[in-house]
């Protein structure tokens, strides 16, 4: 009786588990069929067109270039500062356990939430327009939650014996955690910070509520250009300043017209944001994998 | 004789619970002193208040005075750092840091901020001969100590104690985690060691507190029963659950 039971469980378990992969291999195999044979070098370097045969999705591949770069250099010192000192510092008392709660809340908010956020906050109050900045400083908000949590998790389980052996030789606390605790924790935080950022890379609704754009046929201002004449190259910021869109709103606005033909290119766009997003998993699985191995106390 | 620590009225506290109880005690300078007891009895409690590594335990405090050459350790004006730094720990479970082996050993230095590599270099290799590993080890020093085995491990951990230049050195059980080769091995450092470290040591091996030892203190329910010479206490110690205790009647 009890072997049937178990036997049971594991089938319907099975079945649920091989109802997900089946689900997941119908949608790319679609995709793939659709969009393989649209993918070629001139589909990665052409602007959006009218016509779905001239069009590619440079501007969009290069805004998400964008937006995933700033987000990543403005997330992830903040959310890393964040949760060690929430972990290492913060007493154990009413306001920390307020925070604490917070940020868990914050990680389950609807993301188009956050896209409100930004279009009041960094669009209009701060008046940085529908730029490159707003897009990046409102994935951060979106993403920051998840940092700090993994920097945590990451943190604490670094075996208290290392924090100990520092300390004995006369370390500060500063100087365990600098030395000690974050280079350990490192391999974990990375994970959970790449983690973090393959949600950003997909995220629309955010970037649609603050306004980014769904056609541009130019790029942001690249940051360094070279020059004919001394000193040779000028650097300058102004590309955080100039309208964007990312793939994800690229692929929105295609599937949503009637033509046959920008329903491929939707497709083809996927499978790049698909491989985007496979590559950075398979960079936080890498790490995680080496971790562990090098890793064992 | 000359003391290193005078203790008096020490009395620690895991939160409500005592596990320390007026302890009064006079441990020598540059001699072996071994803390014997029963398991739970404070033998890590102590060892730990003379480095104030307790520091670390939340809710844990002490009443009392540890005086450490004169100077009492727990009074408000005294830098922990500098205790520690001079008052250097080994700890039971053998816990190197997940680096080099050569980092292991050099980075009391390096957060002292030593700069001087060449220096460097002949700390880490005084400390490592000192420790008896440096044979075993010289040529691979840039290798992670993770690889090391279980005694080589130790052996790392008390070398790296060793490179700050302590004054004194506290073992916790240091051999509890290591085969009868390994912990010979570090039988015989001690004995080398004490020709110019303090060193108190904790242990569950009667025999080896035999051994190692000058002076033995015997631990109780967080109560000093006896401490005295180590051939006093195993020979013909003054109290009848001392002699209990070294005999194997409990414990
Ligand atoms: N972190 C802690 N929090 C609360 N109580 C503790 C803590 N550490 C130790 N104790 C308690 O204090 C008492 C003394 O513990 P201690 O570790 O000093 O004993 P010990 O003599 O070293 O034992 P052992 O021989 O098993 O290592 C025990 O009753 C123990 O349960
Ligand atoms: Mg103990």
């Amino acid at each position: 009786m009890r072997d049937l039971k178990e036997r049971v469980f594991v089938a319907l378990s099975l079945a649920a588990t091989l109802a997900g992969i089946l689900f997941l291999s119908i949608l790319i195999i679609d995709v793939v069929m659709d969009g393989a044979s649209r993918l070629s070098w001139d589909f990665l370097t052409s602007f959006p067109s009218r016509r779905p045969g001239k069009a590619g999705i440079l501007s969009p591949l290069v805004g998400s270039a964008w937006i995933m770069i700033l987000t990543a250099l403005f997330s992830f010192p903040v959310g890393v500062g964040a949760g060690i000192y929430l972990e290492e510092y913060a007493g154990k008392n009413r306001f920390t356990w307020l925070i604490e709660v917070n940020i868990a809340n914050l990680a389950g908010v609807p993301s188009i939430i956050y896209g409100l956020l930004g279009l009041g906050l960094f669009v209009r109050a701060l008046a940085l327009e529908r730029s490159v900045l707003s897009g990046a400083l409102t994935l951060t908000l979106l993403v920051l939650p998840i940092i700090i949590m993994s920097t945590r998790e990451a943190l604490r389980t670094v075996p208290f014996s290392i924090r100990e052996a520092s300390y004995a030789l006369g370390a500060t606390r500063w100087q365990t955690i600098i030395r000690q605790v974050l280079p350990a924790a490192l391999p974990g935080i990375l994970t959970g910070t790449i983690l973090a950022m393959s949600r950003a890379v997909g995220e629309t609704a955010p970037l649609i509520t603050i306004g980014a754009l769904t056609y541009i046929a130019f790029l942001p201002t690249w940051p360094i250009t070279f020059t004919g004449s001394f000193p040779f190259v000028e650097f300058s910021l102004q590309g955080l300043f100039d309208p964007f869109t990312v793939l994800p709103i690229q692929i929105f606005n295609w599937v949503s017209r009637p033509q046959k033909g920008f329903y491929t290119n939707a497709a083809a766009a996927i499978i790049v944001l698909l491989i985007f997003t496979i590559l950075l998993n398979s960079l936080a699985i890498y790490l995680r994998y080496r971790y562990q191995k090098r890793m064992r106390w | 004789m000359e003391s290193a620590f005078k203790i008096e009225g020490l009395n620690a506290f895991y939160g409500e619970k005592q596990a320390l109880k007026a302890i009064d005690m006079e441990i020598p300078r540059k001699m072996v002193t071994a803390i014997i007891g029963p398991s739970g009895c404070g033998k890590s409690t102590f060892i730990r208040c003379l480095n104030r590594m307790n520091d670390l335990i939340p809710g844990f405090r002490v009443s009392g005075r540890v005086f450490y050459q004169g100077k009492d350790i727990y009074s408000k004006d005294v830098d922990v750092i500098e205790i520690r730094r001079r008052i250097g720990m080994v700890f039971q479970k053998p816990n190197p840091f997940p680096k080099s082996i050569y980092e292991n050993v050099a980075y009391g230095l390096r957060i002292q901020g030593m700069r001087d590599r060449k220096r460097m270099d002949e700390i880490v290799e005084e400390s490592l001969k000192k420790a008896a590993l440096w044979e075993e080890v010289k040529d691979r020093l840039h290798t992670s100590a993770l690889n090391l085995s279980g005694g080589q491990q130790q052996r790392l951990c008390i070398a790296r104690a060793l490179a700050v230049k302590p004054e004194v050195i506290l073992f916790d059980e240091p051999c509890s985690a290591l085969d009868p080769v390994a912990t010979a091995k570090i039988e015989d450092l001690i004995d080398e060691l004490k020709r110019d470290y303090t060193v108190v040591i904790v242990t569950h091996n009667m025999q080896q507190a035999a051994r190692v030892s000058e002076f033995t203190g015997f631990f109780m329910l967080g109560e000093l029963v006896e401490f005295d010479r180590t051939e006093k206490i195993f020979t013909n110690p003054s109290s009848k659950v001392t002699e209990d205790y070294i005999t194997g009647r409990f414990g």
